[in-house]
C-alpha cells in the first residue's frame, strides 16, 4: 500500500514537471505543443470514397428497405390524419386514464386541445406517425437481441460493448450514414429512430430476464415446462415490469430522435416547425411548437411508464370492468368519428379559430430585451470573460486590460504563481502530497487554458488519471483513443468540446449538488424538484435550447446554459439518492452518538454518499456530451459543429471522425469516473447500485 | 410417527449420487476403482477432490424412499441437502449416480421423458415459494395443469380441489403479493399437489415462515399426509422440525450422509459426535416412547396398561402419582414393567451421553 502510493506520487510529480515545462516553454515545444498538420492521417477522403463505393454497391438494397418502410409510415400518417382529432382525443384520453388515472387523462386531453387550437395538429401527427411505427420495430429488435444476449454468453460479450459505443456516438452522427444510404425522406427519421431507440430495450430485456429468481425458474421446471413454455410463460411474464420500462425508455429515445432527424428537412413535422422558426428567429412560434414536443414527450413518458408501473390487476372484478371500459371507449371512438362528420369543427379545426399569440409574444420579448438588455449582456460578459475564456484560452490570453482591467505582465504572472504556490505549499506541509500536486496541476492548466496547453501535457494528465483509476489496461485504451483524436486532426475542436463540457459539468455539479443536498434534507424541496428534473430528462433536447436562444441569442454562452439545464438532472438526482439511501444503521448510530445536523451531513452522510455522487458525475458528463452535440445549432466551434457540418454537406468522413472523436471523449470520461466510483465503493464496502 | 402406514417397497432410490462443481468436475470420478460401489472409500475420495480444488456438494449419497413415507434430509446450510433434492428432480444435473423412480433411472431419461416425469409424477415446494407474480392464486395452482394442456374445465375442478385442501378457498383471485408468507406457501403446496404427484419434494418449505405459523403449517402438513399418503422427501435445517415430521431421516454433513434412521434411533444411538450435537437440545421426553425405556421385567398385575408407542411426556403426570408404574404393551401383545425410576435412568443416561 505504502509503496503503491509512493509510486503514484512519483508518476504524478513527473506529470506535473512535464506540464510545468510545457506551460513555460509554450510554443517553443514545437510539434509537442501543436500536433503537426503533416502528421494528420488522411482519413477523410478514403472514408468518403469507401462510403461512395458502398452506396454505389449496396445503395439499391437500402433504397429497397426504405421503400418498404415508406408504406407503413404512409399508412400510419393516412390513418392519423383521417381520424378526426376529436376521436383521437377520446381514445388517447382513455388510454391515459388507464395508465395514470384522472390527472393524466385531463392533462392528455388538454394537451391535444392545445395542439389542435394552436394549429399544430397535422405536424404533430406527422411526427407521431414516425414514433408509432418506430417503437414496435425498436422494441422487437431490442427484445430479440436482449434475449440472444441473455441466452448466449458470447453474444452478451459482443452486444454490450457495441451498445456502449452506439449510445455514446452522438445522435447527429447517426444521421450521416443513414442519410447517405437511404436518401432524403421520412425513412431516415424512422431508421435513425429505430437505431437510436433499440439499445435501451436490449439492456432492459437482459436485466429483466436475468432478474427472474432461480426459485421461480425451478418451480416452472418442476411444473413440467418445456423450454419454450419456460421462456414465454415463466420468464417473460415475470420480467414484465422491466421489459415495459424498456419500452418506456425506447419510446422516449424514439421521439427524441424523430425530432432530431427533422434537421435533415423535407418533413412537415413538429421538429421541423421548431427548427425552421428558430432559424428565422421567430421565437414566439418556436416556443409554441416546442411546447407541443414537450407535451408529447410528457404524455408518452407518463403513459408508458404508467403501464409499466401498474401492478397486475388485483382481482377478477377490476379485470372485467377493465374489459367493459375498453368496449365503451371503442363505442365512443366510433361515435366520435360519426359525430365529426356532422360537426366539421371536430375533425378539422377552422383556420380562423387557430390561436396565434406568437406575434404578441415576439413583441413582448422584444420589449423585454430593450428593457433588460444591459443586465443580460452584463451577465453574459461576466460569465464569458471571467469563467469561460480563462478555462478555454488560459489566463495568459484571457487576461487583458480590455476585460480584466490589467495586462498579464510578468509581475501579475508572479503574483498568480505565488497565489497558487501558497496553498500548494500548505498542503504539502500537511503531508497531503497528492492534493498539493493536483492543485499545482490545476493552476498550471488554468494558466495555459485547455486549448492553449501543449497536447503532450494534457494527454499525460488524462492517461495517468486513467492509469490510477483503472490500471494499465485503461491507460493503454485511453492512449489509443487520444492517439486517434490527434492523428485524425480533430484535437482542437476536441479541446473546445472538453472545455464546454467541463465548464458545464463544473457548474452543474456545484449547483446540482447543492440542490441535491437541500432536497435530501427537506422533503418539500424534494417534491418540488423531482417532477422538474423528471420532466427535463424526458424532454427532447431541441426543446431545451429554445428559451436560452431566445434570451441570449446564439453563441457559446447559450450553448453552455442549455447544456447545464439538461446535465444538472443527474447531478441533483444522484446526490439526493445517494444521501437518502445510506445504510440506515450508520445514520442512526451517528445520531445516537450526538451528531448535530451539520456534523451528520458533512462528516457521515456526504462521505458515505461519495460513490453515488461520483456516479452522478459520470451521468452528468454523459448528459452534457449528448446535449453538447445539439448545441452545434447555436454556433459552437467544437466537435459537435464538425458533425453538424458533416451532416449538412453530406460529408461522411468529417462527420464520422468527429462523431467517433466525441464517442472517445465520452467513453474516456465514462470509464475513469466509473472506475473511481467503483474503487471508492469497494473501499467503503458498499454495494454497487445503478439508477438510470 | 409410526412406521405402520409406510409401505415396504422403495418408491425412489438414490444410489451412489455425486455432485461436483468446478472445472473438469466429472474427471474426478473417472477412476472407477476408487468409487465406493467398487470398494473405494467415499470420504477419502471426497477429500481428495477437495484437495485438488474441486467442490463436493454431494458425496456418494444413498437412500431409499419408501412408499408413503416421510423421509427427512436434515443438515446445516452448505451440507448439500438442497443439492440432493434438486438432483432427485434433475433441477441440478448429478455428476454420477442413479436415481430410480419405480425402478426407472431418471438420469437416463430423455429431456422429453424428464418433462413428463415432472408433469405427472413429481411435485415440489420451495423455501421461497417460487410463485409466479403475474398469476393469481387460482392461476398459479392451475399453472402446471395448463402446461400439460389440460382442458379448462378439468383444470378448474382440480385446482379448486387442492385450493380447498390447503384452506385457501375464497382467495382464488388474490395475487401472491397480497398474501402473507404462510398463505403464499399454501399456494406453493397446492400447486405442487395439483398434478397429484406420486413423490413430493419439500425443500425447507416452512423455513421462511414465523415460528408460530411454521408450527401450524407443520401440523397441517401432517394432516394432509394422513389423507394423501405421498412418498415425501422433506428438507430442513431444523432438527426439531425433522423430529416432528419424519418417519425416517438422514443427517448430512459436507455432502455426505452421516446417519440414516428413525429419529429415535438417531437420538439413542447417534453415529458420531456430529449427530450427538443435534440431539443435545432435544426434549427427550417428547421423543422417547414407553417401549424405548420399559424394563425387561414382567409387570405386576392390576396396574395401568399403556401401548408401547406412548410418548413418555404423556406418562409423566401419571408416574408422579403412581409409584407402582405402568405396564407397557408391545405390538406383539407382550408386556413389560416401567416405573418412574426407569424413566429417570433413561433421561439421565441421555444427559450423561450428551454431556460427553
Amino acid at each position: 500500500m505504502q509503496s503503491k502510493s509512493r509510486q503514484d506520487i512519483i508518476v504524478w510529480l513527473i506529470v506535473l514537471a512535464l506540464t510545468a515545462v510545457a506551460v513555460v516553454l509554450n510554443d517553443d515545444l514545437g510539434v509537442l505543443f501543436k500536433y503537426p498538420d503533416h502528421l494528420v492521417l488522411p482519413l477523410i477522403e478514403p472514408m468518403n470514397q469507401g462510403m461512395r463505393w458502398f452506396v454505389l454497391a449496396f445503395g439499391w438494397f437500402f433504397k429497397a428497405i426504405g421503400w418498404v418502410f415508406d408504406w407503413p409510415i404512409l399508412f400510419a400518417k393516412t390513418i392519423l390524419h383521417a381520424v378526426p382529432w376529436f376521436a383521437t382525443l377520446i381514445l388517447a384520453t382513455f388510454v391515459a386514464y388507464r395508465a395514470g388515472g384522472t390527472g393524466l387523462a385531463v392533462f392528455c386531453a388538454a394537451s391535444i386541445l392545445y395542439m389542435v387550437s394552436f394549429g399544430f395538429w397535422p405536424q404533430s401527427m406527422n411526427s407521431f406517425a414516425l414514433v408509432v411505427i418506430s417503437i414496435p420495430l425498436a422494441v422487437a429488435v431490442g427484445f430479440a437481441l436482449g434475449t440472444w444476449g441473455y441466452l448466449s454468453a458470447r453474444a452478451y460479450r459482443v452486444i454490450m460493448p457495441t451498445l456502449d459505443l452506439m449510445q455514446t456516438i452522438p445522435a447527429f452522427a447517426y444521421l450521416i450514414p443513414i442519410l447517405l444510404l437511404f436518401g432524403f425522406g421520412t425513412t431516415v427519421g424512422l431508421v435513425a429512430s429505430v437505431l437510436f431507440a433499440f439499445p435501451p430495450m436490449v439492456r432492459n430485456t437482459i436485466v429483466g430476464l436475468r432478474s427472474v429468481t432461480p426459485t421461480v425458474i425451478d418451480s416452472g421446471l418442476m411444473s413440467g415446462a418445456t423450454p419454450s413454455q419456460l421462456f414465454w410463460n415463466v420468464r417473460v411474464p415475470t420480467a414484465r415490469r422491466q421489459l415495459l420500462l424498456g419500452v418506456n425508455q425506447s419510446t422516449m429515445a424514439s421521439l427524441s430522435m424523430v425530432i432530431i432527424a427533422s434537421i435533415i428537412g423535407g418533413t412537415n413535422d413538429i421538429g421541423w416547425e421548431v427548427l425552421s422558426t428558430i432559424r428565422k428567429a421567430l421565437f414566439g412560434e418556436s416556443i409554441l411548437a416546442g411546447i407541443v414536443i414537450a407535451l408529447m414527450a410528457m404524455i408518452l413518458d407518463r403513459v408508458t411508464n404508467g403501464f409499466a408501473m401498474r401492478g397486475t390487476p388485483t382481482d377478477e372484478r377490476t379485470k372485467q370492468s377493465g374489459r367493459r371500459a375498453w368496449i365503451i371507449c371503442g363505442v365512443a371512438f366510433v361515435a366520435a368519428i360519426l359525430v365529426a362528420q356532422l360537426i366539421p369543427l371536430l375533425s378539422a379545426w377552422p383556420k380562423a379559430w387557430v390561436l396565434n399569440p406568437a406575434p404578441a409574444m415576439n413583441a413582448a420579448l422584444e420589449w423585454t430585451f430593450l428593457e433588460f438588455r444591459e443586465g443580460l449582456e452584463k451577465i453574459k460578459q461576466i460569465a464569458f470573460f471571467f469563467v469561460m475564456l480563462p478555462i478555454k484560452l488560459g489566463l495568459k490570453q484571457a487576461v487583458s486590460p480590455y476585460t480584466w482591467g490589467f495586462a498579464m505582465t510578468p509581475m501579475v504572472i508572479a503574483i498568480y504563481a505565488v497565489l497558487v504556490l501558497i496553498p500548494v505549499a500548505l498542503l504539502a506541509f500537511k503531508r497531503r502530497i497528492m492534493q498539493a500536486i493536483w492543485l499545482a496541476l490545476l493552476g498550471l492548466v488554468l494558466f495555459g487554458g485547455l486549448t492553449g496547453t501543449a497536447w503532450v501535457a494534457l494527454c499525460a494528465i488524462v492517461i495517468v488519471l486513467g492509469w490510477q483509476a483503472g490500471g494499465r489496461g485503461l491507460a493503454i485504451w485511453i492512449a489509443a483513443g487520444l492517439g486517434f483524436i490527434l492523428a485524425s486532426g480533430i484535437w482542437n475542436p476536441a479541446t473546445v468540446s472538453v472545455y464546454l463540457c467541463g465548464v458545464a459539468v463544473l457548474v452543474c455539479f456545484a449547483i446540482g449538488g447543492a440542490i441535491g443536498i437541500w432536497a435530501s434534507e427537506n422533503d418539500k424541496v424534494s417534491t418540488v424538484v423531482r417532477p422538474i428534473i423528471d420532466t427535463l430528462q424526458t424532454m427532447p433536447l431541441f426543446v431545451i435550447l429554445i428559451p436560452f436562444v431566445m434570451v441570449f441569442k446564439i453563441g457559446e454562452f447559450t450553448a453552455l446554459l442549455s447544456i447545464c439545464a439538461f446535465a444538472i438532472v443527474p447531478a441533483i438526482r444522484y446526490t439526493e439518492h445517494g444521501l437518502r439511501n445510506l445504510p440506515h444503521d450508520v445514520v442512526e448510530a451517528a445520531t445516537a452518538i450526538g451528531c448535530t445536523r451539520n456534523q451528520l451531513l458533512f462528516q457521515v452522510k456526504l462521505p458515505l454518499a461519495v460513490p453515488s455522487i461520483m456516479l452522478g458525475l459520470n451521468q452528468t458528463i454523459m448528459f452534457a456530451i449528448s446535449m453538447l452535440v445539439i448545441t452545434a445549432l447555436v454556433g459552437t466551434d467544437d466537435l459537435g459543429q464538425q458533425i453538424y457540418i458533416g451532416l449538412g454537406d453530406g460529408d461522411f468522413g468529417v462527420g464520422m471522425i468527429a462523431g467517433v472523436g466525441m464517442a472517445i471523449i465520452a467513453m474516456i470520461a465514462d470509464r475513469i469516473t466509473q472506475n473511481i466510483s467503483r474503487n471508492m465503493q469497494a473501499k467503503l464496502g458498499l454495494r454497487q447500485e445503478n439508477l438510470a | 410417527m409410526s412406521s405402520s402406514k409406510t409401505g415396504s417397497s422403495a418408491k425412489l432410490s438414490c444410489r451412489n449420487l455425486w455432485k461436483l462443481y468446478g472445472p473438469n468436475a466429472a474427471s474426478h470420478l473417472s477412476d472407477a476403482s476408487r468409487l465406493p460401489q467398487n470398494g473405494g472409500d467415499a470420504a477419502e475420495l471426497a477429500q481428495n477432490i477437495r484437495d485438488q480444488g474441486g467442490i463436493v456438494a454431494a458425496a456418494d449419497v444413498n437412500f431409499d424412499l419408501m412408499e408413503g413415507e416421510i423421509f427427512v434430509i436434515m443438515g446445516l446450510s452448505g451440507s448439500g441437502k438442497s443439492t440432493v433434492v434438486r438432483c432427485l428432480s434433475r433441477l441440478v444435473e448429478p455428476t454420477s449416480g442413479e436415481i430410480l423412480l419405480d425402478g426407472q433411472d431418471l438420469l437416463k431419461a430423455s429431456p422429453k421423458e424428464l418433462i413428463d416425469f415432472r408433469r405427472y409424477k413429481m411435485g415440489m415446494v420451495f423455501q421461497s415459494f417460487g410463485l409466479l407474480p403475474h398469476l393469481n392464486v387460482f392461476e398459479n395452482v392451475a399453472f402446471p395443469l395448463k402446461l400439460q394442456g389440460m382442458e379448462l374445465q378439468e383444470r378448474s375442478a382440480r385446482a379448486e380441489r387442492v385450493i380447498e385442501l390447503v384452506g385457501l378457498e375464497g382467495r382464488e383471485s388474490s395475487y401472491p403479493s397480497q398474501l402473507s408468507g404462510g398463505q403464499q406457501q399454501r399456494v406453493g403446496i397446492a400447486r405442487s399437489l395439483a398434478v397429484e404427484p406420486e413423490v413430493w419434494f419439500l425443500d425447507e418449505p416452512f423455513s421462511a415462515l414465523d415460528p408460530l405459523i411454521r408450527r401450524q403449517m407443520q401440523d397441517e402438513f401432517l394432516r394432509l399426509q394422513q389423507d394423501l399418503h405421498k412418498s415425501i422427501v422433506f428438507i430442513t435445517h431444523d432438527f426439531l422440525e425433522s423430529l416432528r415430521v419424519a418417519d425416517r431421516m438422514a443427517i448430512m454433513k459436507d455432502g455426505a450422509v452421516v446417519q440414516i434412521g428413525r429419529p429415535v434411533d438417531l437420538i439413542l444411538k447417534p453415529a458420531d459426535d456430529y449427530v450427538r450435537e443435534f440431539t443435545n437440545d432435544v426434549p427427550w421426553e417428547l421423543i422417547l416412547t414407553a417401549g424405548d425405556i420399559a424394563s425387561d421385567n414382567a409387570p405386576p398385575d392390576g396396574i395401568k396398561e399403556v401401548p408401547a408407542d406412548t410418548k413418555v411426556a404423556d406418562l409423566l403426570p401419571y408416574l408422579a402419582e403412581h409409584h407402582g408404574g405402568v405396564a407397557v404393551r408391545a405390538d406383539d401383545g407382550s408386556k413389560n414393567h416401567m416405573t418412574g425410576q426407569d424413566l429417570i435412568s433413561a433421561l439421565a443416561s441421555g444427559v450423561a451421553k450428551s454431556a460427553t
